[in-house]
């Protein structure tokens, strides 16, 4: 058979599942591009930013929990990726980036277009590559799909030059596709150990991370915790793994945690940390976090075990097989006096959200949102005081549901992240909670999910400001609020309309309710404008470098 | 190239590098010179996490191949 690179690429993505493909195309990826017009099994979304389509490939794959492409021109095109790249790695995303590249004989002169796209990408990826022949795509997509997936995922970066595109090439068979290392082998030692200490435990609470959703183990969480009648919280990015409403669920722990989990967890005598990596914004000052704790810590990669906090068992392996050797040594364990101090603890220190029946409020609209929403949903955020809210109050109902920027914490994801979620689940209603401030970040997205019609509802919570910050300078620097409001409010409902979407606001109407309904039920996508009062803090709040339970509460006289 | 960005971006400074192919044409063999730190293990840990590292190995304080070469970076 005779093959261009280009046509190999795009060949190699199909025989990996590949349907969807968002990307920008510009000189250096004709090619590529050329080969992708002729394809009968992957469409294309043309994205309106680089940084959009690599959110809208994340999006795709943390639904999925499958790798997703996207593809970037060289040079501006390139640098315009990183971000989205460098989110992938530290919420460790599947996502596979193809950027087109000068041809070999002009790298290095300063060429039209050119940038130094593998150095810059060494840093942000789980692995990268460069591809010096159209032979060698053999091996590097197939390889790209087998890190991209195997022990903990992460994003992959693919550059090729132009005439690699363009050279043609005899072969006669295609490879293999990439599949996932599986080298675990579980210490069985070591899981003994483990459920000696579960076992011993008088106070057990079990953490989960963002690793209990990438392993597809919640089911088998869910099933450990209810053997073990035990208390769980929840990361950040470990959110859905189990249902929000779940009798066992004490919510999100850490910075921005219900008062009650905070405490809970400074008095339990065993931490089973299972897929989770003991991020700052979890632990709060380390010293302090669960100090009386053994700590029980199962994760897939091996250096995140006793990299914060020292582990009384540490164990290498995937979650869903480490629970299902673990839990026919773990003794059932009925309610007991450790469950009635959790309620206590509920009693004395609630979590208290101001508003919440009122649907035009900050918390208001996150419950009366959740309240309406039918069948297969989905919710993304940007990054700030929005987003904290969502975490505390959304009703999550099963992994994978929720999206949000964990580890970089990039504004700007919410919206293209929506718009990848819905281009894979295009029965569901997505929703994106973001501000004023994330939104204008990627807006340009807003034409890209009218023109593929997707089921994206907006909702914009906009106070004109850059919320989180403006909170932190209140609290933290003597009410010094410097560039943290915008000067001028922006009309998002004639944006919207500009962009062809259907706006609806919040600010200027009788019946809230209705127009919620309205809103969330015409299919296709909309933008909702909810203003917000900028003065309406997210509490509790641990203080940057703080211990967890020094978080400061909501005063219920002023907000 | 994968290494040298992961020592610096984890401000972890390197003093020596030296780098060769081994007999093996297809391998090369990476000696890096470090002061000994807290954070070494942690560092070995993400370096076995590099798809390009087969191997790390551990050795003691001032081994004979820095010396050697040492002549050559005489001033």
């Amino acid at each position: 058979m005779n093959y261009t690179g280009a046509e190999i690429i795009i060949k190699l993505l199909e025989r990996h599942g590949i349907r969807q493909i968002a990307g920008i195309p510009g000189g250096a990826n004709l090619p590529m591009y050329d080969a992708l017009s002729q394809s009968e099994c992957i469409r294309h979304i043309l994205a309106r930013h680089e940084q959009g389509a690599g959110f809208i490939a994340q999006g795709q794959a943390r639904v999925t929990g499958r790798p997703a492409v996207f593809f970037a021109t060289s040079g501006p095109g390139a640098t315009n990726a990183i971000s989205a790249v460098a989110d992938a790695k530290l919420d460790s995303i599947p996502i596979i980036c193809i950027t087109g590249q000068v041809p070999q004989d002009m790298i290095g002169t300063d060429a039209f277009q050119e940038i130094d796209t593998y150095g810059l990408s060494v840093p942000i990826t789980k692995h990268n590559y460069f591809a010096r022949s159209a032979k060698e795509l053999f091996e590097i997509i197939p390889d790209a799909f087998r890190v991209a997936i195997s022990g903990r995922p992460g994003p992959i970066w693919i550059d090729v030059p132009k005439d690699v595109q363009m050279a043609l090439v005899e072969f006669d068979e295609w490879p293999k596709n990439g599949v996932a290392d599986n080298n675990f082998s579980l210490d069985m030692q070591s899981i003994q150990d483990a459920a000696t200490i579960i076992n011993e435990a008088k106070r057990p609470i079990v953490y989960v991370g963002g690793g209990a959703i990438h392993s597809e183990a919640s089911e088998s969480v869910q099933a450990l915790i209810e053997k073990l009648n035990a208390p769980t919280v929840m990361t950040l990015m470990g959110l859905g793994a189990l249902p929000s409403r779940h009798p066992l669920s004490l919510g999100m722990l850490g910075m921005h945690a219900a008062p009650f989990t905070n405490h809970a967890l400074e008095e339990c005598d065993a931490l089973i940390a299972l897929g989770a990596r003991f991020d700052d914004r979890a632990t709060g000052k380390v010293a302090q976090f669960c100090p009386d704790a053994k700590i029980v810590h199962v994760d897939i990669d091996a250096s995140e075990l006793n990299k914060i906090k020292n582990a009384k068992i540490g164990i290498v392996a995937d979650l869903d097989d480490a629970i299902e050797a673990l839990s026919p040594l773990i003794d059932s364990k009925e309610a007991d006096e450790w469950n009635d101090r959790i309620e206590q603890l509920k009693g004395e220190y609630p979590m208290y959200m101001p508003d919440l029946v009122d649907p035009t409020s900050a918390y208001g609209i996150i419950d009366h949102v959740a309240g309406m929403l039918e069948g297969e949903t989905y919710i993304t955020t940007d990054v700030g005081q929005h987003q904290m809210r969502v975490a505390q109050a959304y009703p999550f109902e099963y992994p994978r549901q929720w999206l949000t920027s964990g580890g970089l914490g990039t504004m700007g994801f919410g919206l293209p992240a929506a718009i990848g979620a819905a281009l894979e689940k295009p029965e569901a209603t997505v929703v994106c909670f973001t501000g004023d401030g994330s939104i204008l970040m990627n807006i340009q997205e807003l034409i890209t999910a009218v023109e593929e019609n997707l089921n994206v509802k907006i909702f914009v919570c906009n106070n004109n400001s850059l919320g989180l910050v403006h909170q932190q300078q209140d609290l933290f620097y003597e009410k010094r609020i410097f560039a943290a409001n915008y000067s001028r409010a922006v009309d998002f409902v004639k944006i919207a309309e500009g962009f062809q979407m259907d706006s609806f606001d919040l600010g200027t109407c009788v019946d809230p309710m209705s127009l919620i309904a309205n809103a969330l039920a015409k299919p296709g996508p909309a933008l909702i404008n909810v203003p917000i009062n900028v003065y309406h803090k997210v509490f509790p709040m641990v203080p940057p470098g703080g211990a967890n339970k020094e978080m400061l509460l909501r005063d219920r006289v002023t907000a | 190239m994968h290494v040298c960005s992961l020592f610096a971006r984890r401000a972890f400074n390197v003093d020596g590098v030296l780098c060769l192919p081994t007999g093996d044409v297809t391998k090369s063999r990476l000696w890096l010179r470090v002061k000994e730190d807290l954070r070494l293990e942690q560092m070995i840990l993400q370096l076995q996490k590099l798809e390009d590292v087969l191997a790390v190995r551990r050795h003691g304080a001032s081994h004979a191949v820095f010396e050697r070469i040492g002549e050559y970076f005489r001033e």
